[in-house]
């Protein structure tokens, strides 16, 4: 009884701590659950946003660069494969055997195996990381072969730029490289981030690289708690880069490259007059673009850099020269346009006093009583003293301006340089000195202060020979990429081209002109342009003997020489001394513009050849030489100008 | 006498014992069981390799091992009271000679292929012990503060010995569990008061004793934000994922956060985390709920059971069960700081699951002799 009473009361003791013990435990477990309702549902939303940004992540998807083709859908620049060793270490079990394996197929320097080793060691194993890139197709297949005793080295292919054509073409193309850290700071694309992407830094590389870039896509990702991809949830693919068609012709170019190779600095600008297309532009000695895309060595690029021949430098569009006797057109048109009479003569003695100044004619003894048409076609200096003293220099250089001198012409190609058309403010201006009665003389020969560049000579030629304001370009057309699969862009483009531009065929309706006559008379055109044709299809004409032969082909054109150094008087009494006795640097540079053909022009040409002695002898044959080519290579040649206002591409097709 | 209406003849047969054992409360503990087996097999990314599957052979081995102690008489457990505790002291002792050092503590020993955590045997001997020796207290001398330096003794020892392995988990829940044993004894409430007073007081002290990954413990989760991918990101990323999961939950196998590993030891310690991933709140509070009835049971087994051993052994199992579901909850909530101890028979880990069937066991076992007198001097008297 004692037992059990005692046991009653420690029963009601226990029951009642029981109860208070039970009470404390469900006030916990409502803490708990109150807890999971509070992260749950009151705060869900921020830790499902959370949850979201842990597993998903976005990856940009590089498109293929657009290539650039010439007129004829021939790839000037195109994507080729790039085929390099990748080492993911969490495949190989032990990473440096597999390296000395691999060694025995592909050379590994000390350096390099050090660069792989931290580059594994930092990144996360299942990170690929790159041991070589660029490899040749021999080296790719022993090591496939060999796959099964290289564990965690695969083959992996990525897309780099190829320039087929390489030194033809590196001045028009430019090439592509690694961003630089202040381009990244100033884009706005995030495909500049990109490790490894390339964007255009010359050339039309450069000008068109917002379009051959294209728009990246997107591949939206799941990843694990350590970055590794579990799956593809979305992906978006991005734009390809558009393909850019030139007016270049890549035959064309290629030649002329060629003709130029035996000069050592000299370049050629060749244009549609029609359409004001570039059909070729040479500028001796070139690079090799490609190089650029492997990484140029800092050796190999400071050779380029210091070359006192400026293999860098598009020497067609940023090369300014005194255009010497190629600028008296210019002056002649001045002179007609105020009124002069063209069949009034002067007596050309061989030099020309001003004041105590003596001014020389290229030709010692003189040239005689002297009209318009025989001071181009034998290009009597005097004569054109004689006549911009009579027009002045302020005349002169309004109708230079309007033959596109002294200033860019705006061609799509960066790095052009405008040159100089003075003027007596110009002078003041520039200079701060009041402009010489004299330099009015030195400037109507092309001398002196006058400097324009080979492209802007072109453009002068080609509004001589049409009368209208044409405007060089090399975009032809951008249009999307046909396939955008690497091994389709190796297939030749020009059969798709082709196929998706025909050209105009017989019976099509003449084109409109595409740009406005310049005002002035046809009379003074028709004048000119017989002085030129004069020039080199005249005996006395100082290109005659660089005349083209073949009928239906003549060439009219103007020979010009820019004189590099001073002739003293010394040297005046005791004979000019002939260039070929001069050492190379202190020859005169020769010049040559021309249009061909003489009847119905479609081509205009501007070489310079830089020290290459008299205009006649070094710069006309180059001249006639590519205007015989782009006849023979011209598809319609034998077709009425009208219908080849912007030539079709059939001729290979 | 009257008391004979009472005293039902406890002397039952092993047959009738069966009939007795407490089956709704198998159901319950086997459907926790299962709950674990479904999400070990999600943990495993819908395998049953290599979790679900020996999470359900274990649970089988210990629904046995449950029914054997279950079979045992009260009486006999109150014998083997003192010996198990002695047993359990030895192997903790034992594994500060021998044991193997895992994660910087020395947590487990090998005897033969079985891996033995002692701590594990503790949390159930230390019940059995202070059961044991509150039973021979009476209401009258529990007052007097000389009765409870023995059960004083008894927490002491295999706390000291846990703290030195270290697990400073494993102790704090030693001494709460005993905490509950003095409460429900009867032991007066100011008592607690001065020993709280004093424990706080001891924390500064303590503090210089704590190693630094269990000092890192407490910091990072008095500010988990602090450094999200360093020691607080474990509970941070728990916390995602149990945001993420909202009410419904993601679905079973679409846990984000747990199948692309954010979560850590998904299928022991943060196994909560994932089940509320991808049940959501209506899983997770549903899981809260059965813990709750497993829990009542045991109270109403202890309010039952007609000897004091029993009350407190029911209640001490009781607490024991109810601390770990709670510790483990709270920590991957963020409540408290990050203790290694596991979810109740729904983690995985054979050490927890042999000693919560055990204790299991022994609660039916109560329940199965619920009628029997225990003399509160021992049954040596009654002899």
């Amino acid at each position: 009884m004692a037992l059990l009473n005692e046991d009653h009361s420690r029963f009601k003791t226990f029951s009642r701590r029981a109860a208070l013990l039970g009470g404390g435990k469900a006030l916990l477990f409502g803490a708990l659950a109150a807890r999971l309702y509070y992260l749950q549902v009151v705060e869900a939303d921020k830790y499902a946003t959370l949850a979201e940004d842990n597993r998903i992540s976005l990856r940009l998807l590089p498109p293929p660069r657009g290539r650039i083709l010439d007129r004829f859908g021939q790839p000037l620049a195109a994507n080729e494969q790039n085929y390099k060793v990748v080492l993911v270490a969490e495949q190989a079990k032990d990473v440096e055997r597999t390296l000395d394996r691999l060694a025995q197929i592909i050379e590994l320097g000390a350096g390099e195996r050090a660069r792989i080793m931290t580059e594994v060691r930092k990144k996360r194993a299942f990170v690929p990381v790159t041991v070589r890139e660029y490899l040749d197709w021999a080296t790719v297949s022993r090591i496939e072969v060999n796959a099964p005793d290289l564990p965690g080295i695969s083959i992996d292919v990525g897309q780099t730029r190829a320039y087929p054509f390489g030194p033809e073409m590196a001045h028009v193309l430019g090439y592509v490289a690694a961003v630089s850290e202040s381009e990244l700071k100033a884009a706005e694309d995030p495909l500049l981030e990109l490790p490894g992407f390339k964007i255009g830094k010359n050339g039309l590389e450069k000008e068109y690289d917002e379009k051959l870039r294209g728009s990246a896509g997107t591949s939206t990702i799941e990843v694990n708690a350590v970055g590794r991809t579990i799956r593809e949830l979305k992906r978006e693919e991005g734009t390809p880069g558009k393909d850019l068609v030139l007016s270049l012709d890549q035959q064309l170019q290629t030649y002329v490259q060629q003709r130029l190779s035996g000069e050592k600095s000299a370049s050629v600008v060749l244009l549609d007059i029609a359409t004001g297309g570039v059909l070729a532009m040479g500028s001796v000695p070139s690079f090799d673009p490609n190089l650029f895309n492997l990484g140029i060595s800092a050796s190999h690029w400071r050779k380029l850099r210091n070359d006192p021949l400026h293999p860098l430098i598009n020497k067609a569009t940023a090369g300014l020269y005194n255009p010497g006797s190629t600028y008296k057109m210019m002056v002649a048109l001045a002179a007609l346009k105020a009124g002069i009479d063209p069949a009034e003569t002067v007596y050309c003695p061989g030099h020309y006093d001003l004041g105590n100044a003596r001014f020389h004619c290229w030709k010692n003894y003189g040239h005689g009583e002297m009209d318009m048409h025989a001071a181009i076609k034998e290009s009597c200096d005097v004569y054109f003293y004689d006549l911009s003293r009579r027009v002045g220099i302020e005349k002169i250089a309004a109708m230079s301006r309007r033959f596109a001198l002294g200033d860019k012409t705006g061609i799509d190609l960066p790095g052009e340089r405008g040159g100089t058309i003075p003027t007596k403010a110009w002078k003041r201006a520039q200079i701060g000195e009041p402009w010489q009665g004299g330099e009015t003389l030195v400037s109507a020969i092309g001398q002196g202060f006058v400097l324009t560049s080979p492209l802007q000579l072109a453009v002068m030629t080609a509004r001589l020979a049409s009368g209208r304001a044409v405007v060089p370009h090399f975009r032809r057309d951008l249009q999307p990429r046909a396939d955008d699969g690497p091994r389709a862009q190796a297939v030749d483009a020009a059969q798709q081209v082709a196929e998706t531009r025909g050209g105009p065929g017989p019976g099509t309706p003449a084109p409109e002109p595409m740009f406005a006559a310049l005002d002035i008379p046809g009379a003074d055109f028709a004048l000119i342009r017989d002085a030129m044709d004069a020039v080199v299809n005249e005996p006395g004409g100082t290109a005659y003997s660089k005349r083209i032969t073949r009928d239906g082909w003549h060439m009219a054109g103007k020979t010009g020489t820019s004189q590099v150094r001073r002739i003293t008087m010394a040297e005046r009494r005791q004979g000019v001394i002939d260039n070929e006795d001069l050492p190379w640097r202190r020859r005169d540079h020769g010049l040559y513009v021309a249009y061909a053909p003489v009847n119905a022009p479609r081509y205009a040409v501007a070489v310079v050849v830089e020290h290459g002695g008299g205009g006649s002898k070094s710069a006309a044959p180059i001249g006639r030489d590519v205007l015989a080519e782009a006849q023979r290579l011209d598809p319609l040649a034998n077709d009425s100008p009208e219908q080849v206002a912007d030539a079709p591409p059939i001729r290979r097709g | 006498m009257s008391l004979a209406g009472f005293n039902r003849n406890p002397e039952l047969s092993l047959g009738q014992k069966f009939l007795q054992v407490n089956w709704g409360l198998i159901l319950l503990i086997a459907i926790l069981a299962a709950i674990g087996c479904v999400m070990l097999y999600s943990a495993a990314d819908g395998s049953m390799q290599p979790w679900a599957r020996r999470h359900a052979i274990r649970f089988a081995g210990g629904l046995v091992v449950l029914l054997i102690v279950a079979m045992f008489d009260v009486r006999f457990w109150f014998r083997w009271a003192y010996p198990i505790y002695l047993v359990g002291v030895l192997l903790l002792v034992a594994v500060e000679v021998l044991g193997e050092v895992v994660m910087g503590a020395q947590r487990w020993i090998q005897i033969g292929p079985l891996t033995l955590q002692p701590s594990e045997v503790m949390k159930v001997a230390i019940v059995l012990a202070l059961a044991r020796i509150f039973h021979g207290i009476s209401e009258e001398e529990i007052v007097r503060p000389t009765k409870l330096i023995g059960p004083l003794v008894l927490v002491a020892l295999p706390t000291v010995l846990v703290l030195k392995q270290p697990d400073l988990g494993t102790s704090l829940i030693l001494i709460m569990v005993s905490g509950v044993l003095f409460f429900a004894a009867g032991v007066r409430l100011w008592k607690f008061g001065v020993v709280a007073a004093l424990g706080t007081g001891a924390v500064p002290v303590a503090w210089q004793f704590l190693h630094d990954y269990q000092k890192q413990r407490v910091l990072t989760f008095l500010n988990p934000e602090s450094d999200p991918l360093g020691a607080g990101y474990h509970i941070l990323q728990s916390k995602i994922a149990l945001g993420a999961g909202g009410i419904f939950g993601k679905g079973l196998l679409e846990g984000s956060q747990s199948h692309l590993n954010f979560l850590p030891e998904k299928q022991t310690d943060f196994i909560f985390t994932m089940l509320a991933e991808e049940f959501g709140l209506i899983g997770g509070v549903a899981l809260l709920v059965l813990y709750a009835i497993v829990i009542l049971y045991g109270f109403a087994i202890a309010l039952r059971a007609r000897n004091q051993f029993g009350r407190l052994l029911a209640i001490g199992l009781t607490a024991n069960l109810f601390l770990y579901v709670f510790i483990n909850i709270a920590m991957v909530m963020g409540l408290i700081p990050v203790v290694g101890v596991p979810l109740p028979l729904v983690s995985y880990g054979g050490s927890a699951m042999l000693a919560i069937m055990i204790s299991f066991g022994l609660v039916i076992s109560v329940y199965v002799h619920r009628d029997v007198r225990i003399p509160r001097r021992g049954l040596g008297e009654e002899d």
